[in-house]
C-alpha cells in the first residue's frame, strides 16, 4: 500500500471512529454531568473537602472556584519544580530556574503544556507524576467544567445557578478522564510504551557507540496527555519518541484520543439543552473546518518547492519515517486544532504554507474541535457573534437557543473574541521589537518571524506545540509566554462564565417561524464562514510577513 | 382614507399614505434628493467636532487618523499623501453627512410642528367648578395640570387635556395633517384634545392634563428632531461588537509595525518605498490600512439607520416615544387586534332584510331604502345598495319624493328616518329605522302593535354576530307598524387573510379581540384567518392575555384608544394608542398613531424588522468588504520586500500607491453610496427566517465580498492617471 493510500485509510478510519463514538460518549458525559447521584468515593471527597455537593453556584462563585483551584495548582506546581532537585531523585536533576518553573507551572495548569525544557533532562519522576500528570487531569477537567457551565447557562432559565464547580471537577476526573486513561495506559504498555521507574540505561550499540536510554512512567502520562488535550511530552521529542508513540496504530490511537472528547462535547451540549440538532450543527462546523484544514495541509505538503524535498520526493524533513508524511500531517493538524500541542513531527520543517496551516489552526481560536471544554465554549461564543449579526438580518433582536443576545452578552462575547488575538499579536510585536529576544530565532527573515508568531499564538491559545527553532528558555521568553498562557486561559474563562451567568438569568424566547434556525446547513455554513473570516481578517497582515511571504511565489 | 402628511416639508417626497386595502404594499421610505445632501453639508462639517463625534467610536478613530496623516503630510508632502489625507477627511464627512441628512428630514417636520405651537392666551376659569363663571386670561405656557379652560369656536386649544363639558368639532390638521374636523366631547373615549388644535364650533370646557412644556406637540418635536434620541439596546450591543472589531483591527495594524521593520531590515538591498522604509510602514499607509479595516461603513451609517427608522414611522403618521419601542416592534410574537375596524370594516353592512308579520319583503326594502337615502354613513349606504342589488329598487332622488323631511340620527332618539307629505295620491308616510328598542318604543308609544316575531328575529341576528336595525312605518294618520329587520353584519376586510398568512410566516401570531360571543367570534376568526381569538373580552381579559403571553417570553403588540385600554397598552411591549383616543391611552402606550388606524400595527412591525435587518445587512457588508481591501493593501505594502506577495495582488492594481488610494477612496465612497439604503432600509419581504437570512447573506455577505474587488479595480483604473501618483 502506498503512503498516500495508507494516509487516506488512516484518516477515513479516524473520522469513522469519531463519528461512531461521539454520540454514546457525548450522551455518557451529559449523564455524568446532569446526574443527581454521587458515588461513594465522591461523597468521601466532598466530606473531606467540606463541599456541599448539592449547592449550585452563581457564575461569579463558579469562577472564583475555578480561579482558586487553578491558582493553587500553579503555586503547588511552581514550588514542586523549585524544590524537586532536593528530594527523592531517581537520578540527579538540576534545580529549575524561577522563570522556567513559572513558565512550566503556568503551562500545565492552563492546559497549554508548552515546554521550555526537555523532560528527560530537567524533570524527576515525582514532578512528572505528582505535578504534571495531576495537572493533565485537572486542567482538562477545568476546561470541561467551564464549558458545561456555559451549556447550563443556555439550558437553564431564570436562575443564577450554573452548577457546582467542585462536583463537576470531581465527576469529570473520576468518571470520564480516569477510567479511559487507565484503560489506555494499559493498552499503550501493551504496544511497547515504557512504564517504569528506571534510571537512564546506558546501552552499547552494535556499532560500538553507546546510547543513554531514559525510562520513566510514560504510558500512564501519555493517555491523559492526549485525552485531556494537554500535549506535554514526557520526553523532549514528545510523540515522535518511540517510547511515547511506538507504532502507527498507537499514533492513530493518540490522534483519536486527542480528538474524542472535544468532538463528543457538542453531543453533550445538544443533549443537555434538549435539542440534539443544535449539537449536530456545532459538530458539523468543527468537522468541516478540521477536514478542510487537514486536506489543505496535506496538499501543501505535497506541492513543496524546496530543493531537498524535491530531490527526495517529499517534504520528509522533520517527520518520523515510522509515520510518514500523511500520518504526521494528520497528527499535526489534530494537535494544533485541539490545543493539544503534542507533536510527532517537527512543525518548523513543514512547507511554508503547511506551517501556515498549523498556525491558522491555532489562530482559529482552538474551536475545531479545540481543547477539552475550551473548544466547545470557544465555538459557542463564536456562534453568539455569528447569530448576533445574522439574527439582525432576519429582523429580530438576535437570539440563540432561546436566549436574547443583548449588550451584556455581546460584551462578554466580544471580550472573549478579543483576548487571544490581542495576546498573540502584542506578544509577537514586542518580541520582534526587542533585538535581544529576537535573537532566539533559529532562522532569519520570514521563517524566523513565523517562529515567534507561532510561539505566541501557541501560548495565547493554550496549544503548547512549538514551531521549534526558537530558543525560549530565557527569562524573558519564560515570563512572557507564561503570562500569555495564563491570560489566554483565564480571561476567556471569566468572559465565558459571565456570559453563562447572563444567559441563565433570562427567560427563554419561544421559537417561531421568525426565529433564526441554528441547526440547519445554512447556519453551519455561516458559522464556518464567520470563524474563517474573523481569523483571516485578524491575522492576515502578520501571516503575510511570515509564512505567506515565504510560501508564495 | 385621505393622505395625511405632517405639513409636508419641502425636501420630502409626500409620505405615501397608508391605503386602506392591505395588499402586498411594502414598507418603503423616501428617495434621496441631492439637494438634501447639499443642505445637510454645513451640519456635516459642524459634526467634525470631536466632542460630538465621540459617541461613535469607529468614526473617532478615523478622525484621529485623519488628523495624524494631515500632520504627516505637512511634514513630508506628496501628492499621494495629500490625496489620502483628503479622502480620510471625506470619510468622516460622509459619515456625518449620513447622520445630518437623516436628522434633516426630522428637522423639517419639527419646524412644521413648531408653527402650530403659537402662543395662545387661555381663558382659565377662576372657579374650577363653575363652568360658566368668571374667566381670566392666562398665557398658555403658564397653565398647570388641573386648570380648567374655556375654548370656543375659533379659539386654539391652549394645552393637552380632556373635555369635561360640551361637544365641539375640532380641526386637528396641525398634528395629523387631516383636514376633516373631528368631534370631541365630554365623557367617553373621544374626550381628549391636543394643544395647538383649533375648535371650529361650539364651546367646551377643557381640563388641562399636561405639565407645562411637556405637551404632546413638544414631545412630537423632540421625537422627530431626535433631540432625546438615546441608543437602543440593540444599537448598544452592535456598538460593542463594532468597538471590539475596531480594537482587533487596531491591534492587527499597530502590531504589524515591528514585524514590518524587522522584515525590511532583513532585506537590506531593497530600496525604500512610499509605504515602507527603515522606520517601518509610513504613517499615511498604516492609517489607510486601519481605516480600511475598521467597520467604517456600518459605523458611519448606524445612527442614520436608527433616525431613519423613526422617521419612516413619522412618515406613516406614527409617533414612537422611543427607539426601543420601534425595535421591540420587530420582535413582536403576538399581535392583539381589535376586531372592529381592524379585521372587519368598522362599519357594518346590510346583508339581509327580514320582514315580520305579513309584510312583503319589497315593502320592507322600499321603506328601508327611503329611510336610508339621506343616511350618509356606510351602514346607511349599504342599505341603499342592498335594496338596489337584491330587490331592484332604483335609487331615488329627494326631489321625486314630495316634501321629504329627513330625520337625522341622534344619540337621544337612536333612530333616523324620513317624513313624507302626501303627494299625488300617495299618503303621508313616516319611516323610522334604528336600534330595536328605540323603534319598538316609537311604535308602541304611538299605539302600534309589535309582532312577537320581531323580538325573535332581532335576537337571532344578534346571536349570529350581526346587528339588527328595526324598520317601522306610519302611513297616513294610522298607527305605526313594524315592517321588518335589516341585518347589518361585520365584513372582513379584503386581503386580511393574506396579511395574517404573511405574519404567520414571519412567526407572528394574531389574536382577535372582540366583545362578541364566542360563536360569532369563531365565525369571524375563521373567515379572517387569525390564529386565535378572545371573545367577550373585557379589559381585564385583555390584560391577562398579555401577561400570559409575556410570561412565556413573548412580546405582545396591541392597539387601543379607550381609557380602559390604558393598563393593557402600558403592559404590552408595543402599545399603539389611537390619536382619537383618550389622553390616558396615549400616555400609556409607547406609540401614537395620528391616523388612528389600527391596521397600522402590521406596518409598524415591518418597520421594526426592517430597521434591524438594515443594521445587520450593513454590518455584514462592512465586514465582508475587508477581504478585498487586504488584497489591495497588503501586497502594496510588502511586495517590495517579499515579491512573492505580489501573488496576492489579484486585482492587478496599477501601483502600490494607486492600490492604497483606491482602497481608501472606495471605503469613503461606499458610505455615500449606501446613505439612501440606510435611510430607506433594505428591501423587506415578509418571509420565514431561513429564506430571509439566505437572501440577505447572498446580497450583503457575498455582495460585500465581491463588490469591493470590482469597485477598487475601477477606481484604480482612474486613479492611476492622476499626475504624481506613482
Amino acid at each position: 500500500m502506498s503512503d498516500t493510500w495508507a494516509g487516506i485509510v488512516f484518516l477515513v478510519t479516524l473520522v469513522a471512529a469519531l463519528a461512531l463514538v461521539h454520540r454514546p460518549f457525548g450522551d455518557y458525559m451529559a449523564r455524568v454531568l446532569t446526574g443527581t447521584r454521587h458515588l461513594a468515593v465522591e461523597r468521601g471527597l466532598y466530606r473531606v473537602g467540606g463541599i456541599d455537593a448539592n449547592a449550585d453556584q452563581t457564575w461569579s462563585r463558579y469562577l472564583r472556584s475555578v480561579l482558586a483551584f487553578s491558582a493553587v495548582g500553579v503555586l503547588f506546581l511552581y514550588l514542586l519544580l523549585r524544590v524537586q532537585h532536593s528530594f527523592w531523585p531517581p537520578y540527579a536533576v538540576p534545580q529549575m530556574s524561577a522563570a522556567q518553573s513559572f513558565n512550566t507551572a503556568a503551562s500545565f495548569v492552563t492546559n497549554t503544556n508548552w515546554q521550555s525544557y526537555s523532560g528527560e533532562n530537567a524533570l524527576g519522576y515525582v514532578v512528572q507524576m505528582v505535578g504534571l500528570t495531576v495537572q493533565n487531569f485537572a486542567s482538562a477537567a477545568v476546561g470541561i467544567a467551564v464549558a458545561i457551565a456555559l451549556v447550563r447557562g443556555f439550558a437553564r432559565n431564570r436562575t443564577d445557578r450554573l452548577g457546582n464547580f467542585w462536583v463537576d471537577l470531581v465527576r469529570i476526573s473520576l468518571r470520564i478522564l480516569l477510567p479511559i486513561s487507565l484503560v489506555l495506559a494499559v493498552v499503550f504498555v501493551g504496544a511497547g510504551m515504557v512504564e517504569n521507574f528506571h534510571h537512564y540505561a546506558t546501552v552499547h550499540t552494535i556499532a560500538g557507540g553507546s546510547q543513554t536510554i531514559p525510562g520513566g512512567p510514560v504510558a500512564s502520562q501519555e493517555a491523559i496527555k492526549e485525552l485531556g488535550t494537554n500535549g506535554g511530552g514526557f520526553y523532549n521529542a514528545n510523540s515522535a519518541h518511540p517510547f511515547e508513540n511506538p507504532t502507527t496504530w498507537t499514533n492513530w490511537i493518540e490522534i483519536f484520543l486527542l480528538l474524542v472528547i472535544s468532538f463528543s462535547l457538542p453531543r453533550t451540549f445538544g443533549t443537555m439543552i434538549g435539542d440534539r440538532r443544535q449539537g449536530r450543527a456545532i459538530v458539523a462546523v468543527m468537522a468541516v473546518l478540521a477536514l478542510t484544514s487537514v486536506v489543505l495541509l496535506l496538499v501543501f505538503q505535497g506541492i513543496h518547492h524546496g530543493t531537498v524535498p524535491t530531490a527526495v520526493g517529499g517534504a520528509t524533513e522533520g517527520t518520523e519515517t515510522r509515520f510518514g508524511i500523511p500520518d504526521s500531517g494528520i497528527f499535526a493538524t489534530g494537535t494544533t486544532l485541539t490545543s493539544t500541542g503534542a507533536v510527532d513531527s517537527f512543525h518548523d520543517s513543514y512547507t511554508s504554507l503547511g506551517g501556515a496551516m498549523l498556525l491558522l489552526n491555532m489562530m482559529l481560536g482552538e474551536i475545531a474541535p479545540g481543547g477539552t471544554g475550551s473548544g466547545l465554549y470557544g465555538i459557542l461564543v463564536l456562534a453568539v457573534i455569528a447569530v448576533f449579526v445574522a439574527g439582525l438580518m432576519v429582523g429580530r433582536t438576535p437570539e440563540y437557543l432561546g436566549k436574547k443576545l443583548g449588550g451584556r452578552e455581546l460584551k462578554f462575547a466580544s471580550l472573549y473574541l478579543l483576548t487571544t488575538p490581542a495576546l498573540a499579536l502584542v506578544g509577537t510585536a514586542i518580541a520582534m521589537a526587542l533585538p535581544g529576544e529576537r535573537a532566539g530565532m533559529l532562522n532569519s527573515g520570514a521563517h524566523g518571524l513565523s517562529e515567534v508568531l507561532y510561539a505566541f499564538t501557541s501560548a495565547a491559545n493554550n496549544n503548547g506545540s512549538a514551531f521549534a527553532g526558537l530558543s525560549v528558555n530565557t527569562v524573558w521568553w519564560n515570563y512572557a509566554l507564561g503570562i500569555a498562557m495564563l491570560l489566554g486561559r483565564f480571561l476567556p474563562m471569566v468572559f465565558v462564565l459571565g456570559l453563562a451567568g447572563s444567559l441563565g438569568r433570562q427567560k427563554p424566547v419561544p421559537v417561531s417561524e421568525g426565529t433564526l434556525p441554528t441547526h440547519r446547513l445554512l447556519f453551519v455554513g455561516l458559522l464556518t464562514g464567520v470563524a474563517v473570516v474573523v481569523v483571516a481578517l485578524t491575522y492576515f497582515p502578520a501571516l503575510a510577513l511570515g509564512p505567506l511571504a515565504e510560501g508564495l511565489h | 382614507m385621505t393622505v395625511p402628511t405632517l405639513a409636508t416639508p419641502a425636501p420630502n417626497p409626500p409620505a405615501s399614505g397608508p391605503a386602506p386595502a392591505p395588499g402586498p404594499r411594502r414598507v418603503q421610505g423616501g428617495l434621496l434628493d441631492p439637494k438634501i445632501l447639499w443642505s445637510a453639508a454645513p451640519d456635516a462639517i459642524r459634526k467634525l467636532n470631536p466632542w460630538t463625534l465621540w459617541r461613535n467610536p469607529v468614526m473617532v478613530i478615523v478622525e484621529i487618523g485623519a488628523v495624524f496623516t494631515t500632520v504627516e503630510a505637512v511634514a513630508s508632502p506628496s501628492v499621494f499623501a495629500w490625496l489620502i489625507v483628503a479622502w480620510l477627511w471625506l470619510t468622516v464627512l460622509f459619515a456625518n453627512l449620513a447622520e445630518a441628512v437623516a436628522e434633516g428630514r426630522g428637522k423639517a417636520q419639527a419646524d412644521a410642528l413648531r408653527r402650530a405651537k403659537t402662543d395662545t392666551i387661555a381663558r382659565r376659569l377662576v372657579d374650577r367648578d363653575d363652568w360658566t363663571g368668571r374667566e381670566e386670561a392666562v398665557p398658555a405656557p403658564q397653565l398647570r395640570q388641573g386648570d380648567r379652560v374655556v375654548v370656543e369656536a375659533g379659539d386654539v386649544i391652549p394645552g393637552d387635556g380632556d373635555v369635561i363639558d360640551g361637544i365641539a368639532s375640532v380641526d386637528e390638521s396641525a398634528i395629523t395633517g387631516e383636514s376633516a374636523p373631528v368631534i370631541r366631547e365630554s365623557g367617553g373615549d373621544r374626550n381628549s384634545v391636543t394643544g395647538g388644535t383649533r375648535v371650529l364650533s361650539d364651546r367646551i370646557v377643557v381640563e388641562i392634563t399636561q405639565k407645562p412644556g411637556e405637551s404632546f406637540i413638544d414631545r412630537m418635536i423632540a421625537l422627530v428632531e431626535g433631540a432625546s434620541r438615546q441608543k437602543t439596546p440593540n444599537e448598544i450591543a452592535l456598538n460593542i461588537l463594532l468597538a471590539s472589531l475596531t480594537i482587533i483591527f487596531l491591534l492587527a495594524t499597530v502590531t504589524l509595525q515591528p514585524l514590518a521593520i524587522f522584515s525590511k531590515a532583513q532585506q537590506p538591498g531593497i530600496p525604500d518605498t512610499s509605504a515602507l522604509d527603515q522606520n517601518g510602514i509610513t504613517g499615511i499607509v498604516i492609517v489607510s490600512l486601519l481605516v480600511c479595516l475598521i467597520p467604517t461603513t456600518i459605523g458611519a451609517l448606524l445612527s442614520a439607520i436608527g433616525i431613519a427608522g423613526m422617521d419612516r414611522l413619522v412618515q406613516r403618521n406614527v409617533l414612537a416615544m422611543s427607539g426601543r419601542a420601534v425595535e421591540a416592534a420587530g420582535d413582536v410574537n403576538t399581535l392583539l387586534l381589535d376586531k372592529t375596524g381592524t379585521i372587519t370594516l368598522g362599519n357594518r353592512q346590510a346583508t339581509d332584510l327580514v320582514p315580520v308579520g305579513d309584510v312583503a319583503v319589497e315593502r320592507l326594502a322600499d321603506a328601508a331604502q327611503l329611510s336610508s337615502l339621506s343616511d350618509e354613513t356606510p351602514e346607511g349606504r349599504s342599505v341603499v345598495v342592498l335594496a338596489k342589488e337584491r330587490y331592484g329598487l332604483r335609487e331615488r332622488a329627494a326631489g321625486e319624493l314630495g316634501h321629504a323631511t329627513f330625520v337625522p340620527f341622534t344619540a337621544q332618539t337612536r333612530m333616523s328616518g324620513v317624513d313624507l307629505t302626501a303627494i299625488g295620491g300617495e299618503p303621508a308616510r313616516q319611516v323610522r329605522k334604528g336600534a330595536a328598542a328605540a323603534v319598538i318604543a316609537w311604535v308602541r308609544d304611538s299605539g302600534g302593535e309589535v309582532p312577537a316575531r320581531t323580538g325573535e328575529v332581532v335576537d337571532g341576528i344578534s346571536a349570529s354576530g350581526g346587528t339588527p336595525l328595526v324598520v317601522a312605518e306610519r302611513r297616513g294618520g294610522g298607527v305605526p307598524q313594524v315592517l321588518g329587520v335589516i341585518q347589518l353584519k361585520d365584513v372582513v376586510k379584503q386581503g386580511m387573510r393574506e396579511r395574517f398568512d404573511e405574519l404567520r410566516r414571519m412567526g407572528i401570531r394574531t389574536v382577535m379581540i372582540t366583545g362578541d360571543n364566542p360563536l360569532t367570534a369563531q365565525a369571524i376568526a375563521d373567515e379572517a384567518g387569525v390564529d386565535d381569538f378572545l371573545a367577550e373580552a373585557k379589559p381585564e381579559d385583555k390584560m391577562a392575555l398579555i401577561r400570559r403571553e409575556q410570561e412565556g417570553g413573548k412580546l405582545v403588540a396591541m392597539t387601543g384608544d379607550g381609557t380602559n385600554d390604558a393598563p393593557a397598552l402600558a403592559q404590552a411591549d408595543v402599545g399603539v394608542a389611537m390619536n382619537t383616543g383618550t389622553s390616558a391611552a396615549k400616555e400609556a402606550g409607547n406609540m401614537v398613531d395620528l391616523d388612528s388606524d389600527p391596521t397600522k400595527l402590521i406596518e409598524i412591525v415591518e418597520i421594526g424588522k426592517q430597521l434591524l435587518i438594515t443594521r445587520g445587512a450593513l454590518t455584514t457588508f462592512s465586514i465582508a468588504n475587508d477581504v478585498a481591501k487586504y488584497f489591495a493593501i497588503i501586497p502594496a505594502m510588502f511586495a517590495a520586500v517579499y515579491p512573492g506577495l505580489q501573488a496576492l495582488n489579484i486585482m492587478r492594481l496599477h501601483s502600490p500607491q494607486s492600490a492604497i488610494l483606491s482602497a481608501v477612496i472606495f471605503n469613503a465612497l461606499i458610505i455615500v453610496a449606501l446613505i439612501p439604503l440606510a435611510l430607506r432600509g433594505v428591501r423587506y419581504r415578509p418571509s420565514g427566517a431561513s429564506a430571509m437570512l439566505r437572501r440577505n447573506l447572498y446580497v450583503y455577505g457575498l455582495g460585500g465580498l465581491v463588490l469591493p474587488f470590482v469597485g477598487i479595480k475601477v477606481i484604480d483604473l482612474l486613479v492611476q492617471f492622476i499626475p504624481g501618483v506613482r
